[in-house]
Parts: C-alpha cells; structure tokens; sequence
C-alpha cells in the first residue's frame, strides 16, 4: 500500500466514519461509500464500552484485560485493551458539541428513557448529571405530546433502584404546560428545533417555577437542541439553577444525531468524500488485494479504484450480513465467509434473550482487522473489517457496541496507515 | 405488489433516519415528513382516494432517498401520491404554466425586453402574486436576448475537433436554453477544448417540472420527445447534461418515478453523463486537458439534493481542484429550498427561503469570490438569498482555460 491511492470505507455509521475521519486526518484520500446514513441517528450517543461481563463492570480499563483473555475471539481481544483507550480518547477530541466526559477509568450509570440505568464509559456532558452514583433525587420532566417519553415510567422505574452504594434513589415525574398549539411535531426533532430558541428556553423554565424542590436533580428529554446543544443545556441550567441531564429517546435521537453531525463535519473538512445513496455492488480482485469497488448510481454502476478497503456495513439489523429464506447466511459485499452462522441454522429460539448464535455471528478477522477464512489464513490484504460485522461480540448485552465500532473503526484507519510505513 | 418502487416501502423499519434528513419537516409542520407522508400514509392510499394535502408540500428534494438504509423509494412513493392527489383535485394554472418551461420559453423570450421588465417590476410582481400565486420574491431570471438552440444551430465546430473523434449529445435543458445560453456556449466549448465532437439536436423538455408538480400524463409524453429528439440523426454516443435535475431525469427519474419502461429511454438513461461526470471521466482516462492557467478564486461548491441523487460522487469538487489558485470549499450539505418550482409558488416561498437558511449563511460568513452549483434553479435562489454571485462549475472551468465567449 505505498500508493498514494484512495481509501474506500464502506459505511456511514460509527465505524465507518471514524476510520474515514482517521484517515483523511492522517493526510490520505478517504472516501465514504454507504447505502445510507447509519445506526448513529438511533443511538443514545454515550459510547459504552463495556457494562457486563456478565458482571456489571465499575471500571472498563480494570476489567478490560480479564475481559480479553476470557473472550479471545472478540473484537476487543484483536485489537488490544490499549487501542479501545487510545481509540475512546482520540473520538473525545472530536467530539465538540457537546463536549464528552468520562473516561474507561470508572462507568456512569445514566438513566434511559425507561428508567433503568445503562453503563457508559464516556458520555455528554449535557447527560453527565444523571449518574445513578449521584443517587438523585431526580426530578423527570415530560413535554407534552413528546411520543415514546413517559417521565412516570422513567421516574417509576429509577425510584426502585439503589446506588452502587445502596443507598435508595429518589425520583418523581413532573409534567410541564407548554401546549404548543397548532400542528407541531411533537417528536423528539420537532422539540429539538424548538429549544434552539431561546424564548423556548425561557418559557421551559418558567414552567418550571415552583415546581422542583431545592435538592432536585432534573432530568429531560434528550431534546435541548441540534446545534448549540452544549449552550442551550448550559442556559437551562443557570435558569432553573440546578444540574440538568438529557436522557436518550426513541429514535430519532437528536443526540445522535449531533454526534453524527461533528464527526461528518470533521470528515469533510479532513478532505474526506462521502458519497450517500451509493450502494456497493461489486468488487474486483487482484488475488489477494481489492483493487476498487462499483457502487450503484441512478443509471448504473460507477467503479472507484482503492488502495485499501474499510468495511463498515454494519451487522444483520444493518444488512452488512444478511440471511436469506433459506437461512443461506452471506456478507453481501466481498462474499466473506460468516463464522458462527452455519447455513441452515435457526433463526428463532423460544427465549428472546437466549443466547442466540448468531448474535456473535460475523466476519473472523486476524489483529489487523484483515479477514481470515476458518483455519486463520488471511483472505485480503488490503482489507480492513470493522464495526459490527465483525464476529465475537454480544455488543447488547455487555454494552459495547459503540466501544467496538470505535476502536476497531479507529485500528482499522491506523492498520491502514502503518502498513504502509 | 409487483411494481418494485411500491414494494419498497415493505423494506420500511420505521428507523426515522429520512425524517432527520429532510429539509422541509426541519421548517414546517405543513409537511409531517417523508416516514409519514411515504411508507406509512402509502398503506392506506387506494386508487381514487387520496391521502393528504400535506403531500404537496413535499419539495422532491430526494434526500430521504438518498439516506434510506434499507432502500426504500421515499421520494418516489411521494411524488407519486402527490400526482394522484392533482389528479383528483386539479392543478392550479400556475403550476401548470410554471411546470412548462418548453412552452413558456418560446413564448417568452422574443418579447424578452417586456417580460424581464414585468418581471423585475415590483408593483407588477405583486399583481401576479395577488393574480396566481407566484410569489413576488421568488427569484426568476430574466429571458435571454438570443436562445441557445439559435445560436448552436450557427456554430461550426471547433478549431482541433476530428470529426472522427469523440462525440456526444449534449442536452441542455430549457434553462440554459431561454436563460442562460452563455453556459451552454461554455460547455461546447470546454468539450470541443477536449476534443470531444458535441452535437446540439432541437430538443425540448425534460418534464421535469410537470412530474414534480404532479402532471405525470404531460410529464411522460414530454420526456418521450425528448429521449426521440435526443436520439434524431445520431447512434449510441453519449448524452451529456449540463442541469443535474433533468440529467437525472433521462438517468433514473422517468423509469421510477413516470414508471416508463420504454426500452430505448432505458437505453439513453444508461449512457447519459453529467457535464462534470463525464469530464472528470475524461480526467480518469488521462484524455482531460488540464492546462489551466492560475484561477486565484474563493468558491464554496454546493451540490444541489438532485446531484447528490445521481450517486456519483461530487466531481465538479475534483474537477475544480485540478485548477491552480483555486481555492475549493464544500458546503456543508443541505438544501437551498428551491426545489424546481417549489420555492416560486406563494405559499411555499417562506418554506424554501426557511429551508436554504443554512446554506445562505454558509455563503454570507464564507464571503466566497462565487458559488458553484451544478443546478440552475438553485444558483438562482442561493444568489437571490445571498447575494453572492452564483455558476455553474464548467463556468470555472471555461475560465480556467482562458476561453472567451
């Protein structure tokens, strides 16, 4: 790879858009190929790294190593705990509005719209407030008509819990009277653009006034804006003079959005290309390397030449690995072969959180993200996979979703980079 | 369901990630959305009974398409409901005066002096908005004095073009036709500059403006005469498009959405190029003359939502930066409101100035020297908004070579 060739990233999500950022800030000519936008407008936007192992996890930096040597062929143990920190770090950098906290030093416990607490390594700030560790009490406020968002169950929920500490968790629900009047959205968008306004703002805490008691912790809908987030949650709080947590909604998620806005803004501005709509359809090979990709246009097929290719297609909910009615499983774009999904195996089982084999089902990579066929040997090399493609990870139920897209997104780029030393 | 364009909205996992996208919903609770509006309200539309108004207020913009996941024909499915609700209710006169620029430009432009003057006359324009609907700040660009079509049909090809080389059908368009022939005069220009053999058949309307205000009947049979005077007295070379929105109405637009299957308009929409796709193409294969002089510009490109809907990337981005001095900064994305005849109409005027807002912006903090867009009805409304001077990309390029007019 000591071309000065273009790097193609197939996939607009998380994955594919750090390793696209990486590499365009590295000086190399990306470009992003996706069928559409990804799982980012969906996502609580907290990038959780590792909650359960099963065991709820403190700390992902101390449980990381045990973590590894337990699971082997997870996507944590090819790239090594070191990288997940290194990765997480460098994505806080980027991640300007609003501004992260947290690090793999300690978890939040952060309240989600149904009231249970999610642990997340890093987070917005504008969500920080919520940690379980805090123990409230909370104050959860609803808006009117908001779909999906019911602070009763949410408050209902929380107030059964204790702190990591024991001790027990105050919280209750409050309704706000901003009847909006009209035809409005009353999805989380329609509410985000409305809190943009400051005179919304301003009427929000007004109704606010009276109803909160002193010691209160208050929590929102994950709906204080699009842009300006970070100033709109600032301003919120000095009016109602208390710290105020957003909590992730239903989708669409205005915080993941704003987390998909900065890294395709930092992309661009990198020097990045992202073509959106364009489907990968077909490959050519050279042996063992990827010498382009064609990708669907409105009349046909356009062939993009690559010096390297990232794979980020997603997992099955994505289509970056599909099973067809003949429980035939393929990853569609380079044909790699699905490790631990034998064709014909079962699609349901009685339980729904049984484990499940396809739920660790995907593509087996070597610790440079290179795919491997079943005995190891390594099927391109020019081919990095990341995301949750990848085989090895239950990312649902040890939270680690956004941790693998990351640090494999990022590893992927920096696979690519040293190669070519 | 057979038709695939339908049978797509069984595809839909109610993700919303269209509604995040979509420039008109962002504005306006006149527009539910492209989930609502589409796959959802699509289940319950029957021949003869319409869904909603609010389908109308769709600017068939095609960004909901465009970042689908899961490929569902968001855009597709609307502008088909909304063509079955005109037919219902009936179209204004308006719209179906605006939606024919092939018959309003012949019209229009031997009395040019007297149109542009009506048309730039304040106290008229507000007559008009009171009259039809068009409204008085929408932003319409003078006729030309002298059309395209007669100045092509006088043209002899270009010094160091070999009648056996290269050739194309270049199509382009009512605007550059009856408004801006010095653009069409620029890309046989550019082209012959590479050699390349340009034709220039009598051609008409692509129907784009009849499709997206909802008069498909029209719609088909003007895109039919234009694939049968595109294809007059020529062989398969290919058809270059210098209006991206009626490129892309011979590439994808008149089989998905008009659902014509005619095998000969499948055939043209195969080997039709964008002006920039097909130049960069040039560049590709190493046949691009890249002898610019120094350009020393400040341009913010921005491409136009029917642009990005021809997946192809953004080559006017890479053909620009092949310019030295130049200085080439993307727009962050967006819409400029527009939409073809959207943002004309009097009550969707505010809609579309709403909806451009960002990029306006964009335009007046970046204080760009000029703006280059691909689409010919966005250069008007991000000028109008702007203020800022707006062209084509080939525009940059013909300068770039040291060409004159």
């Amino acid at each position: 790879m000591s071309d000065d060739g273009e790097i193609v990233v197939v996939g607009a999500g998380m994955a594919g858009l750090v390793a696209a950022l990486r590499l365009a800030e590295a000086g190399r000519r990306a470009r992003i190929l996706a069928k559409g936008f990804g799982a980012t407008h969906l996502s609580g936007a907290t990038i959780d790294v590792l909650g359960y192992t099963p065991a709820p996890v403190m700390s992902p930096a101390g449980a990381l190593p045990a973590f590894v040597a337990e699971h082997p062929d997870h996507p944590y143990a090819r790239v090594g705990a070191g990288v997940v920190e290194e990765a997480v770090g460098w994505l806080k950098g980027h991640l300007t509005d609003p501004r992260y906290v947290g690090d793999l030093g300690r978890n939040f416990l952060l309240p989600t719209a149904a009231g249970v607490c999610k642990p997340a390594a890093v987070a917005p700030q504008t969500m920080a407030a919520g940690d379980l560790r805090g123990g409230g009490p909370y104050a959860i406020v609803g808006l009117p008509g908001l779909k999906d968002f019911y602070p009763s169950l949410v408050a209902g929920n929380l107030a059964l819990a204790t702190t990591p500490a024991g001790t027990a968790v105050g919280a209750r629900a409050v309704e706000v009277d901003l009847s909006p009047g009209g035809r409005v959205d009353a999805g989380p968008l329609g509410y985000a653009r409305r809190f943009e306004d400051p005179r919304f703002r301003a009427d929000f805490a007004a109704a606010l006034q009276g109803r909160l008691a002193a010691d209160e912790v208050l929590g929102v809908p994950a709906v204080l804006g699009l842009a300006g987030a970070e100033q709109a949650w600032e301003e919120l709080e000095a009016r109602v003079e208390r710290p105020i947590f957003e909590i992730p909604t239903l989708p669409p998620s205005v915080p993941g959005l704003r987390m998909f806005t900065v890294l395709m803004a930092a992309a661009r501005r990198a020097g990045a290309r992202v073509v959106i709509g364009a489907e990968v359809v077909g490959v050519e090979t050279d042996g063992y390397r990827v010498r382009g990709v064609w990708s669907g246009t409105a009349n046909g097929r356009r062939f993009y030449p690559t010096a390297a290719l990232v794979l980020a297609t997603g997992g099955w909910a994505a289509g970056g690995l599909v099973m067809d009615s003949h429980r035939v499983v393929r990853e569609p774009v380079l044909g790699l072969p699905v490790t631990g999904a034998d064709d014909g195996a079962a699609r349901f089982l009685p339980g729904y959180l049984d484990h499940h084999p396809l739920a660790t089902a995907g593509i087996a990579v070597d610790r440079w993200l290179r795919p491997v066929d079943a005995r190891g040997a390594v099927l391109y090399d020019n081919v990095r996979v990341a995301g949750a493609t990848l085989a090895g990870a239950e990312p649902w139920k040890e939270k680690s979703g956004d941790g693998i897209s990351v640090a494999t997104g990022y590893h992927a780029a920096m696979s690519v980079l040293t190669e070519e030393g | 369901m057979e038709d695939p364009v339908r049978a797509s909205l069984d595809h839909c996992v109610k993700c919303t990630i269209c509604e995040t996208a979509c420039p008109v919903a962002q504005v306006t609770p006149l527009f539910p959305g492209p989930k609502y509006e589409g796959p959802q309200a699509e289940r319950f539309r029957q021949p003869g009974a319409s869904a909603d108004h609010s389908v109308d207020y769709c600017s068939g913009c095609g960004i909901c398409s465009q970042v689908c996941p899961h490929g569902v024909k968001i855009a597709e499915i609307n502008s088909r409901a909304r063509a079955a609700y005109k037919a219902e209710v009936g179209a204004p006169l308006r719209d179906r005066v605006l939606a024919r620029p092939g018959v309003t430009g012949p019209m229009g432009s031997p009395v040019a002096p007297v149109v542009n003057r009506v048309m730039a006359n304040g106290p008229a324009r507000w007559v008009l908005e009171r009259a039809v609907g068009l409204h008085h700040s929408a932003p319409v660009p003078p006729y030309a004095p002298r059309s395209f079509q007669r100045w092509a049909r006088s043209h002899r090809r270009g010094a160091g073009v070999h009648p056996d080389g290269r050739s194309v059908v270049y199509f382009h368009g009512c605007s550059t036709n009856w408004f801006e022939p010095d653009l069409g005069r620029m890309v046989v220009a550019v082209l012959e500059r590479n050699g390349v053999q340009v034709r220039v058949p009598d051609q008409g309307c692509c129907g784009l403006p009849l499709q997206s205000n909802g008069l498909f009947e029209p719609a088909r049979r003007t895109l039919r005469h234009l694939a049968h005077d595109l294809a007059a007295g020529g062989g398969d070379e290919p058809v270059v498009a210098s209006s991206s929105s009626c490129g892309l109405m011979l590439k994808r637009e008149g089989r998905e959405i008009l659902g014509l299957a005619d095998e000969d308009l499948r055939a043209m929409g195969e080997r039709t190029y964008d002006i920039c796709e097909f130049l960069l193409d040039l560049h590709d294969q190493g046949a691009l003359d890249t002898d610019f002089r120094r350009l020393p510009l400040r341009v913010l490109y921005h491409a136009p939502c029917q642009q990005r809907g021809h997946a192809m990337g953004t080559p006017a981005l890479d053909l620009l930066r092949l310019v030295p001095g130049m200085e080439v900064v993307e727009s962050a994305g967006g819409c400029c409101g527009i939409a073809g005849t959207y943002g004309l109409k009097k009550e969707k005027y505010g809609i579309a100035m709403a909806v451009g807002e960002p990029l306006f912006e964009q335009v007046r903090t970046g204080n760009p020297d000029v703006v280059a867009c691909d689409g010919e009805t966005c250069r008007w409304q991000i000028t109008a908004a702007s203020d800022h001077s707006s062209v084509h990309p080939v525009a940059l390029l013909f300068w770039a070579y040291g060409l004159e007019l």
